[in-house]
């Protein structure tokens, strides 16, 4: 028999029962769009906090204060005791690192935050210009904090854009004084809209110089140190340069941690594929029972079609003939489900991303191979059985039944 | 030429076992028209799905075109049934999702034939059982005379040696059954043989050599 005829005859028994047709292509395509919508929910979750992670900074290699042992805390929370603090001069002495671009240290508290008779309490940042370009920050009006001594206070302020709104109401911002507790400040600039990411949202909060904030919350700590390595390669330079220079300050003790943010990164990069691997799998089920539909309808069809196989039979068909017969229309069954589940899932991907912009919703490349293959290869091992009855069907008791 | 000695045939049903063929031995020559006839249950029916290689008997020799097919394996059973037997049966058994001309084509489409060579074949075919203005009519569209025209004209397809006809009127009326007959005449006139299990004597009297059988063995067998 010719391929080409082998794929007509299997056509005509599709086209010519209609109905059971429509319900295994159902059954295979809802399989299949399963799996792809499920698997792009997961990979738009990955995609996602990895472009969070991005918007973060750079080469980015994060300083704590305090060791934290390895335990079972969570990766990226890592919480540290603080036998020592992490000074300003520790962040300075930093710059000594030939892998280090630029450090911003930290200063971080919650204030009131006094405009007139307005009241709000906002978290305040202490920190130095360079936090701006470490951080992918962006100025909306005006600009940064200046370029001076870290060690100066000086009286101005940065603040975010619903913090001027909440403050100010319709007017202008811009060069008029704040209060924060008992310290004024000018507000030099006002930051574009950004949202959230990872926990801060910029929006919200209220820039002085590092100085400033160590004398407003009466501390000498920093919150964290953030540095920028000069190039993807030389984060492992700088890190190593980081803890090496602060063991030397803080006496030999190791008492800082330092996470670099690659190893963050790809620690939620490990994690989220393989969720969106594991909801990916939960959605195959539904294939495997769909070739289960298959197997059932196929052992019908084989009752349904005994005259048709003894007459196939005693017109000279071999059983390879017959079992292929079958297994073509298995395949092409397959093959239209897993068009069909394809179509559809891409549709509910549409649909997603209208629904929720901010999430890049798409589905892995392996899903898009693996769910048509997995559709495929179970139709055909669940053919299997009921081909081979077909083949195996003594064509004299086949034919004298009416 | 068909060369049939000592065949048996034994069916189990339930804890029964029926001899549906006892020692039979027959001899048909190419070119013959030959009519098995018998009450139900006589084995008629048996005989012609051995000849026709359906069934294999459980003892005996079967011999075709002077080579032993008794000990042929199942693949090369389906191919000789391809190549050499045509059925005609009572009840058509047409491929009812198929068209008239799609179902006299199946057994070249098995074949594994070329659509060319197919395509005139299948013309030569239609014209020769008048068939043309029914060629993509399906089988629920055509009448019982017209289903067995375009079964015969299957069978014919491959240029079969021998035409195995089993009850080919038995779902007819008279007329038409007598037009079918015609038809199958014409074949047995082409130079081809023709095998037909009947049970109405006035069909089975047409044919040039008359066997009677009566529980699986041959009683009578009578020329003309």
């Amino acid at each position: 028999m010719r391929f080409g005829d082998l794929l007509e005859f299997a056509w005509r028994v599709l086209r010519g029962y209609p109905t059971r047709t429509l319900l295994i292509l159902l059954a295979m395509g809802i399989g299949v769009a399963a799996v792809v919508a499920v698997t792009s929910l997961g990979e738009g979750a990955r995609l996602y906090v990895v472009n969070q992670f991005g918007s973060l900074g750079t080469n980015l290699v994060i300083v704590l204060p305090g060791r934290s042992e390895t335990s079972g805390a969570m990766p990226g929370v890592l919480v540290g005791k603080t036998p020592r603090d992490l000074t300003l001069e520790d962040a300075l002495a930093l710059m000594r690192s030939h892998a280090v671009r630029r450090i911003a240290p930290l200063v971080v508290g919650a204030a009131d935050v006094h405009v007139g008779a307005r009241i709000r309490e906002t978290p305040v940042l202490g920190s130095t210009a360079d936090l701006m370009d470490i951080r992918h920050m962006e100025v909306a009006l005006g600009r940064f904090l200046p370029q001076a001594d870290p060690r100066q206070i000086l009286p101005v302020c940065v603040i975010g854009a619903k913090v001027a709104t909440e403050l100010f109401g319709a007017r202008a911002a811009l060069g008029e004084w704040l209060r924060i507790g008992d310290r004024r400040f000018r507000i030099v600039g006002i930051m574009a809209k950004q949202g959230e990411s990872m926990g801060f949202n910029t929006d919200e909060i209220v820039i002085v110089p590092l100085a400033a904030a160590q004398a407003l919350f009466n501390t000498e700590a920093l919150f964290r140190v953030l540095v920028e390595a000069k190039s993807r390669e030389q984060i492992a330079y700088a890190r190593d340069d980081v803890e090496e220079i602060i063991r030397l300050r803080h006496e030999g003790e190791r008492d800082v941690t330092v996470i670099t943010q690659d190893a963050v990164l790809a620690t939620f990069d490990r994690i989220l594929r393989a969720l969106t691997l594991a909801v990916g799998g939960i959605a195959a089920i539904s294939l495997a029972v769909a070739g289960i539909l298959i197997m059932n309808v196929m052992l019908i069809a084989v009752t349904q079609r005994r005259r048709e196989i003894g007459l196939l039979k005693a017109l000279g068909a071999t059983a390879a003939q017959i079992r292929m017969a079958f297994l073509t229309e298995a395949v092409l069954l397959a093959i239209g489900g897993a068009g069909l589940g394809l179509a559809v899932g891409e549709l509910a991907r549409n649909l997603a991303v209208q629904l929720y912009p901010a999430i890049p919703f798409q589905s892995p490349w392996w899903a898009l191979i693996a769910a048509p293959a997995t559709a495929v290869i179970t139709s055909v091992l669940f053919t299997l059985a009921p081909a081979r009855r077909a083949a195996r069907l003594d064509p004299v008791q086949a034919l004298s039944r009416r | 030429m068909i060369r049939l000695a000592g065949i048996d045939r034994t069916f189990v049903v339930g804890d029964e076992k029926v001899r549906a063929l006892r020692e039979v031995n027959l001899q048909i020559a190419p070119g013959e028209y030959l009519s098995i006839m018998g009450p139900s249950g006589s084995g008629k029916s048996t005989l012609l799905n051995v000849i026709g290689l359906l069934d294999r008997p459980d003892a005996g020799t079967y011999e075709l075109d002077g080579g032993n097919v008794t000990a042929l394996s199942d693949d090369e059973l389906a191919r000789a049934r391809r190549e050499k037997m045509g059925f005609v049966f009572q009840f058509f058994h047409l491929v009812p999702r198929l068209t008239a001309e799609q179902n006299i084509e199946l057994p070249m489409v098995l074949a594994g034939i070329d659509p060319a060579e197919r395509r005139q074949r299948l013309d030569r075919l239609l014209a020769e059982y008048g068939l043309e203005a029914r060629a993509r009519h399906r089988p629920d569209q055509l009448s019982g005379g017209q289903c067995q025209r375009v079964a015969i004209a299957r069978a014919m397809a491959m240029g079969p040696s021998v035409i195995l006809a089993d009850e080919p009127t038995g779902n007819l009326d008279r007329h038409t059954g007598q037009e079918v007959m015609a038809v199958l005449e014409r074949v047995h006139h082409g130079g081809g043989t023709v095998l037909l299990v009947t049970h109405d004597p006035e069909i089975g009297s047409r044919a040039h050599r008359r066997v009677r059988m009566v529980d699986g063995a041959v009683v009578a067998d009578e020329r003309s």
